[in-house]
């Protein structure tokens, strides 16, 4: 790489599920390897480690492994984070565990993906854990989702088998709301397809797995429509130099905002005019997700953390009245008419659970509208209402201003994730 | 319209949110400060996060005792500048009064006795929450850290209960008596850490830059040679041009052979490394879960 060459590097997060079966580790070392992103110690140790237990080759799935407790049971505990890059990108992974008592696991995982990948073992075709992922992909908004069909070498790299797979997948996904759909037939364990094309699937005309996550098109994944700018902390000086400076220290949550546009707060309801977007590096002229900036008004007004920053004539909802898809993390079930802290972006409520519309069986997509007792790992939509006003988009508008979590007050929990409808 | 952030400014977004996010939600954060380059890179940011205004928090500094003179020498000019408070613990101090053992032999090392001052002065201070610069690409155990790692009365990690993050919505609610470890720059890696150093133009301490300095060699690591570690009469010093990797303390910071004089030297030299970052800490290669262990009783 040149020298300057990484400051035009962007960052893409992804997310992987699978089981401990389908190849997933292999698949994450397989490109943590083949990027040159495993230094030789780690890889001396991996060595070490496959030849005590007896393997002929090393092993690249022991480079996801985790902490002693998970290594002693074999399993996946949470979410783990992975970091590689190429020139052209920085990629972060939240690898989770596939089984269905971490579908919260996989939740959290999503909450910030750019990019789904899904691993389907060939031999299997698509199963229960497959949908199940396809789902929370679709109800967490992934902006992209690759379902990449592995093992193709002990399927002698058959096109029908590829074929077959995407069909039912297909057939299944048209019911979801998924936006950007690629499918790529890889072996994870013999390098076809990941980083490079494989000499063996000649019939396969697409990219391989790195070519996608180097060129797949993010920058439209943030909103740039609508202006929100949740205030976070108020920066005042008081300084001889900055004698009278209050700077609104916040994260664009949405939209582009400019100097000189008008605005309104929430909740007061006051107008004014962006005097200034500050920044430690200087002013900048407008600024837009993800960037963390400080924005000055022109008039004297009251403003403080929790309240939004909106244009006048592009508003989110004002309310205190909520419809959410909830996913429920906690041991302890959900409790009608319970009361619960809420979060969303920079203010804090409380709440009460009015109602459970239905429950949301994750492998099949059934409303249960019978059994609406919400346990761990359950997907459940609801109605809350708040002690004060929200300014809540819809999930699907914005990521960032359509989503809460709900914590328990009295153990300080966070019991629940949800997306505003 | 090009509504685009650089990986380096998209990361650098995410960790003043989160700084602004401990001011916001604690009463009374600090900031670790060790002397490396990560602690350096937390109050640039800490810096961009407050802007005009100060660091709303102060700096504290772990002490072994067994700091390389450079180290306290730049802390000390840095604070200056920022116009930061700086709380030292002193281990040599726990030490005198018997607070803590020290440990014997060629391989002893205050590293692990810093946990107790650490904790010893979180309580001191009634900080809620203590901002790290651990970074999740470090070690295995750190994969799984959260940016809010929720801590109970005794400072202890518990991997099987942590909060999930999600979004850019940050819990911090606490029990009288707990406190949270914070960690800005989770989402780093050692090479992003150096292309933003260098993107904008951080000063460092000389000890990251290729220096001659008298090492001598110990189980596959390089140490520099100084009086807190006893050599063994087979361990024969020499002369040679090394730089850090990780600034800790002397006892367990390995050094490297390098040429790399500047940032962009430095950055070309870790993107071929061979070895990782933590590969010359001698206080990682005690066991295989050396680092999970520490957590657990509350290091870092």
């Amino acid at each position: 790489m040149d020298n300057q060459a990484y400051q035009n590097m962007e960052l893409l997060r992804f997310t992987t599920a699978g089981s401990v079966d389908d190849g997933k580790s292999t698949l994450i070392g397989r490109l943590l390897y083949d990027s040159k992103s495993i230094h030789q110690d780690q890889y001396e140790a991996i060595e070490a480690s496959s030849l005590r237990k007896g393997e002929t080759e090393v092993n690249l799935a022991l480079l996801t492994d985790g902490l002693k407790a998970e290594r002693e049971q074999g399993i996946t505990i949470d979410v783990a984070y992975r970091y590689f890059s190429t020139p052209r990108r920085k990629f972060i992974i939240a690898d989770t565990p596939g089984h269905i008592q971490y579908t919260r696991n996989m939740v959290t995982g999503a909450s910030t993906a750019n990019v789904a990948l899904i691993l389907v073992d060939a031999r299997n075709g698509v199963v229960e854990q497959t949908r199940r992922h396809a789902i929370i992909a679709s109800l967490l908004q992934i902006p992209h989702l690759v379902i990449c069909i592995n093992k193709m070498d002990l399927v002698d790299y058959g096109e029908e088998v590829y074929e077959t797979i995407k069909e039912d997948f297909s057939s299944f996904s048209s019911k979801l709301d998924i936006n950007d759909l690629t499918f790529i037939p890889i072996s994870a364990l013999k390098g076809d397809n990941v980083v490079d094309k494989s000499m063996r699937m000649d019939w396969y005309g697409g990219t391989t797995l790195m070519y996608y996550l180097e060129n797949v098109h993010i920058s439209s994944d943030h909103n740039f429509i609508d202006p929100r700018f949740p205030v976070q902390y108020v920066v005042r000086p008081n300084t001889d130099d900055f004698h009278d400076y209050r700077g609104y220290a916040g994260r664009v949550a949405g939209g582009v905002m400019k100097k000189g546009d008008r605005v309104v707060v929430l909740p007061s309801g006051f107008t004014s005019t962006i005097k200034k977007i500050d920044t430690y590096d200087g002013e900048i002229e407008h600024a837009h997700p993800p960037m963390s900036v400080t924005m000055l008004l022109e008039d004297e007004i009251d403003v403080s953390r929790g309240d939004m920053i909106v244009r006048e004539n592009n508003q989110p909802e004002v309310t205190q009245d909520l419809e959410l898809m909830v996913c429920w993390f906690n041991e302890k079930a959900l409790q009608l008419k319970g009361k619960y802290r809420i979060l969303h972006t920079t203010q804090e409520a409380r709440c009460i659970v009015k109602e459970v519309r239905y429950r949301l069986d994750i492998n099949t997509l059934h409303r249960d509208m019978e059994d609406k007792n919400i346990e761990m790992n359950e997907i459940a939509r609801i109605v809350i209402r708040t002690t004060k006003p929200l300014f809540a988009d819809a999930y699907r508008k914005n990521r960032i201003t359509g989503s809460v979590i709900l914590v328990d007050e009295g153990t300080n929990e966070t019991v629940a994730a949800g997306m505003v409808i | 319209m090009n509504y685009h952030l650089n990986h380096l400014k998209e990361l650098e977004a995410e960790s003043i949110f989160i700084l602004r996010e401990v001011a916001a939600q604690f009463e009374n954060p600090v900031l670790m400060f060790s002397g490396g380059k990560d602690s350096i890179l937390m109050v640039y940011l800490a810096q961009k996060a407050f802007y005009p205004g100060r660091i709303p928090f102060p700096l504290l500094h772990v002490d072994t005792g067994h700091n390389f003179p450079e180290t306290i020498e730049f802390r000390d000019r840095l604070v200056e500048r920022i116009g930061a408070r700086l709380i030292v613990g002193s281990v040599q101090t726990a030490i005198d009064t018997g607070m803590v053992t020290e440990e014997k032999g060629y391989n002893a090392s205050r590293n692990g006795l810093q946990t107790a001052v650490l904790l010893d002065e979180l309580e001191k201070g009634k900080f809620d929450a203590a901002l790290g610069g651990a970074r999740r690409d470090e070690e295995k155990a750190r994969a799984k850290e959260r940016f809010f790692s929720h801590r109970d009365e005794f400072g202890q990690w518990d991997p099987k209960n942590q909060r999930p993050e999600l979004w850019n919505l940050f819990n911090g609610k606490k029990q009288f008596g707990e406190h949270f470890r914070v960690f800005p720059i989770s989402n780093w890696t050692e090479l992003d850490v150096w292309q933003y150093l260098a993107m904008e133009k951080v000063e460092l301490p000389s000890l990251y830059f290729a220096h001659e300095r008298k090492c001598f060699w110990r189980d596959g690591v390089l140490l520099a040679d100084t009086p807190v570690i006893p050599r063994k009469p087979e361990e024969k010093v020499q002369d040679m041009m090394v730089r850090c990797r990780t600034i800790g303390d002397m006892t367990c910071t390995g050094v490297f052979p390098s040429k790399a004089t500047t940032v962009e030297g430095i950055i070309e030299e870790v993107a071929t490394t061979r070895i990782t970052e933590r590969g010359g800490r001698a206080d990682d290669k005690r066991s295989e879960t050396a680092m999970e262990d520490r957590k657990k009783q509350g290091y870092f």
